[in-house]
């Protein structure tokens, strides 16, 4: 795993090696173990690099035997062995044992087409010196990013947006629809960022630059068809997922340093940690996150699974305070602001893994997408279910299976949370019924947005604009499928691999791998009936049904519990941070002139005096103040490379 | 008269809109125009008991009795003269438990 940074001129400038160092620099983090800078007539490639892979030879960026394809590759390309062998047959001579030279002569042999036959994470640039053609390209599901920008005729790229912004001629400009966007889904819709004029290349896609003009290509797109599956038993299905995760875990143990796990305690780790054990003999090395907040701690469950797997085990305790002292640097990574503070423990789970000598996990993320864990499935299949028959008294009873852990909720009256859950009869028709509930309620954080901001957007719809992005085949899935689709092509990269995931693995560097987003195994649970992935109310269903047998009966039977962290009350639990006093207060809110001060001024109030206890509070909190954050760390005090964020840090240390 | 249907409209703009009154009228249900979320309902009883020392109990927790402006008026004042009235009831009672 590494970092990538470079330049494409239009014409036959030579990149500049002192801009693509300070590019790469930025990003050192992903890859400390080496770097590299490759500059010629129209281009300029950099690269950070952390040895996973072919420690010796592996060295970047990386040519082909006539040196007329270059590369700087950030990833893993799982199935390069098999690649190798094929590509040796076919003639091609290799000069190291890497994945990335795999790259360079697929791409001889294929094209732009060679992604195709890649199963793997990446984000890389190839430089095609004959045809003075750039190639990007972006993994199928979005594990690793890969950003750009044009700059008067050239492209700037890069695996962080820090790398890109480094370019005096890249402005640093919030982009005010990219706001509203993290401020209604969690995450920018791609290719927009939270930057103006800085493009994310979407999950899927491929980039190509060529005489100053730059195309955008989509070369796999998730297909839901549930009648694909109707023919196959489900024995037969739990088979083929059996077979099929078995060997998406066995490729993502390719490495030539050691490779642990992270182990939550829930069903979707605890598979991944067992299939490790089957294929390889080595002992596993565990790492996991516990909590001083009981209701968040999962403690008791990740015990069982330790025991019941036999692994070495390491866990990271997070407090209140940790958030608070650590939350500036962690949105220093994430480079958007966040709506929840979950991506702070992950951020110190890395350390934990990297402290211990370990580069590379893998993780069960990705399970409850493709198989249908999440909560928002199962509310819209009771809101659904409910709203077929409004009257029924036995299916608004089934609202109260919904968010059991959610003590607050639970505390309401049968006719409020009816109140809270009734689908409106125009929703039902709506291609976002799954998601209309969570996006509601993140929308009404728009209320802290300032004049200048609300009349900036005027009558701007992110919804619609969402909705001109699903492909001609969406309404034809059923709700389940659709929920799916959005869940995996959006929140998925742009936020749990991205600012829950890569950024902060990365920000320690510390590669995360992820079996159940192997395509193959994410298109097999797009091809499988909705009713074997949440059977009734039973969610990952299958996922039980096929790997039950490999787990302890305490994780196989316990209640699906999702990974959460202290939010607001972080910031004020004991002490509050300097930074947090400063970037909060009315002077600093008024100046940076994004929200309105004397609404975040009682939103403040509520949380000094108590009086916060709703998730809205907390969203707004998180939200707002990560927004605070990056305006100082990426706009105002950029030149400062993070330092600002370091300022803030012992600011937090010192109060 | 405390203006009680002014201190319950600037408690839910304060407190659910930070301030920021969009205009909503005393009648608009709260649940409907998106003020009050799931949480919001227990803010709402906390403030009520603690500001007119009353006891919301469970079985009032319904949105004919909460659901805008103008019920949670017409809420607060029944409740403040049941509270009256038990309490003038008691205080009548009491020279007759102390003889």
């Amino acid at each position: 795993m590494c970092g990538i940074a470079g330049v494409c001129h239009s014409d036959d400038a030579k990149g500049d090696p002192r801009l693509l160092r300070k590019m790469i620099s930025l990003v050192r983090h992903r890859g400390p173990d080496d770097s590299g800078v490759y500059s010629d007539h129209g281009i300029g490639l950099a690269h950070a690099r952390l040895s996973i892979i072919d420690l010796s030879t592996g060295q970047q960026p990386m040519h082909n035997e006539d040196r007329s394809l270059w590369i700087t590759f950030n990833g893993e390309i799982f199935n390069y062995v098999e690649l190798r062998q094929e590509l040796l047959q076919s003639g091609h001579r290799f000069a190291t044992q890497s994945d990335t030279e795999v790259i360079l002569h697929l791409y001889e042999e294929e094209g732009e087409d060679c992604v195709r036959m890649m199963n793997g994470q990446w984000g890389f640039a190839l430089w095609d010196s004959r045809q003075r053609k750039l190639f990007l390209s972006r993994d199928r599901l979005g594990v690793r990013p890969l950003f750009y920008a044009s700059v008067g005729n050239d492209l700037v790229f890069g695996s962080e947006i820090k790398s890109i912004l480094a370019h005096p001629g890249v402005p640093r400009e919030l982009d005010l629809v990219g706001l509203d966007q993290v401020f209604t889904f969690w995450c920018t819709v791609p290719p927009r960022t939270i930057f103006r004029g800085i493009h994310e290349l979407p999950p899927g896609h491929s980039l190509t630059f060529k005489d100053g003009e730059l195309t955008l290509h989509r070369y796999w797109q998730l297909d839901f068809d549930a009648s694909a599956g109707n023919g196959t038993s489900e024995q037969e299905h739990a088979e083929r997922l059996q077979d099929l995760l078995l060997d998406a875990t066995r490729i993502r143990l390719r490495s030539d340093v050691p490779v642990g796990a992270y182990l939550s305690g829930g069903l979707d780790s605890t598979i991944i940690t067992a299939l490790i054990n089957r294929v390889s003999t080595t002992s596993l090395r565990t790492f996991s996150i516990g909590f001083s907040a009981k209701e968040l701690d999962e403690s008791t469950f990740q015990r069982e699974a330790i025991a019941f797997l036999n692994t070495a085990h390491s866990q990271i305790s997070c407090d209140y305070p940790d958030i608070a002292r650590t939350f500036p640097e962690v949105i220093w990574h994430t480079e958007k602001p966040v709506i929840r503070a979950a991506p702070v423990p992950m951020f110190l789970l890395s350390k934990l893994v990297w402290d211990a000598g370990f580069k590379v996990v893998l993780t069960g993320e990705g399970a409850d997408e493709v198989f249908g864990g999440y909560d928002i499935y199962k509310e819209a299949k009771i809101r659904r279910f409910w709203a077929e028959q409004p009257e029924s008294k036995h299916r608004s009873r089934l609202l109260r299976r919904l968010y059991p852990y959610q003590s607050k909720l639970q505390q309401q009256s049968d006719v409020y949370l009816q109140s809270f859950f009734r689908a409106r009869p125009e929703d039902l028709e709506s291609p976002f019924f799954s998601h209309l509930p969570r996006w509601d309620l993140t929308s009404r954080l728009k209320v802290f947005f300032s004049e200048d901001v609300r009349t900036a957007l005027g009558d701007y719809d992110c919804q619609l604009e969402l909705a001109s992005c699903l492909p001609p085949t969406f309404s034809r899935w059923d709700g389940f499928s659709q929920a799916q689709y959005l869940e995996t092509t959006f929140l998925l990269p742009g936020y749990i691999l991205s600012s829950q995931g890569d950024r902060v693995g990365m920000a320690h560097s510390v590669e995360a791998r992820h079996p159940f987003l192997d395509y193959r195994i994410v298109e097999l649970g797009a091809r499988m009936p909705p009713h074997l992935k949440m059977k009734v109310l039973n969610e990952k269903y299958i996922l039980k049904r096929a790997f039950g047998h490999l787990l302890p009966p305490a994780v196989l039977n316990r209640p699906k519990q999702p990974y959460r962290a202290p939010d607001g009350k972080s910031f004020f639990a004991r002490t509050t941070p300097e930074y947090v006093h400063e970037l909060l207060s009315p002077e600093t809110v008024k100046a940076d002139g994004v929200f309105d001060f004397a609404s975040v001024n009682r939103l403040v109030d509520k949380f000094k005096t108590g009086r916060a206890i709703g998730v809205k509070d907390d969203m707004a909190l998180v939200g707002i103040l990560s927004t605070q954050i990056l305006l100082r760390q990426f706009i105002e005090e950029f030149e400062l490379g993070g330092l600002s964020c370091g300022k803030l840090t012992m600011s937090c240390a010192a109060s | 008269m405390r203006q009680i249907d002014h201190e319950l409209r600037r408690f839910v703009v304060d407190n659910f809109l930070y301030g920021r009154d969009n205009g909503f009228s005393d009648d608009d249900s709260m649940l409907g125009m998106g003020i009050i979320d799931s949480t919001g309902t227990l803010e709402l009883v906390s403030f009520l008991e603690k500001k007119y020392d009353i006891v919301v109990e469970d079985s009032d927790l319904l949105p004919q009795n909460l659901d805008s402006v103008a019920r949670l008026t017409q809420f607060t004042r029944r409740k403040l003269e049941q509270k009256q009235a038990t309490g003038e009831c008691s205080a009548r009672r009491e020279p007759v438990h102390s003889e």
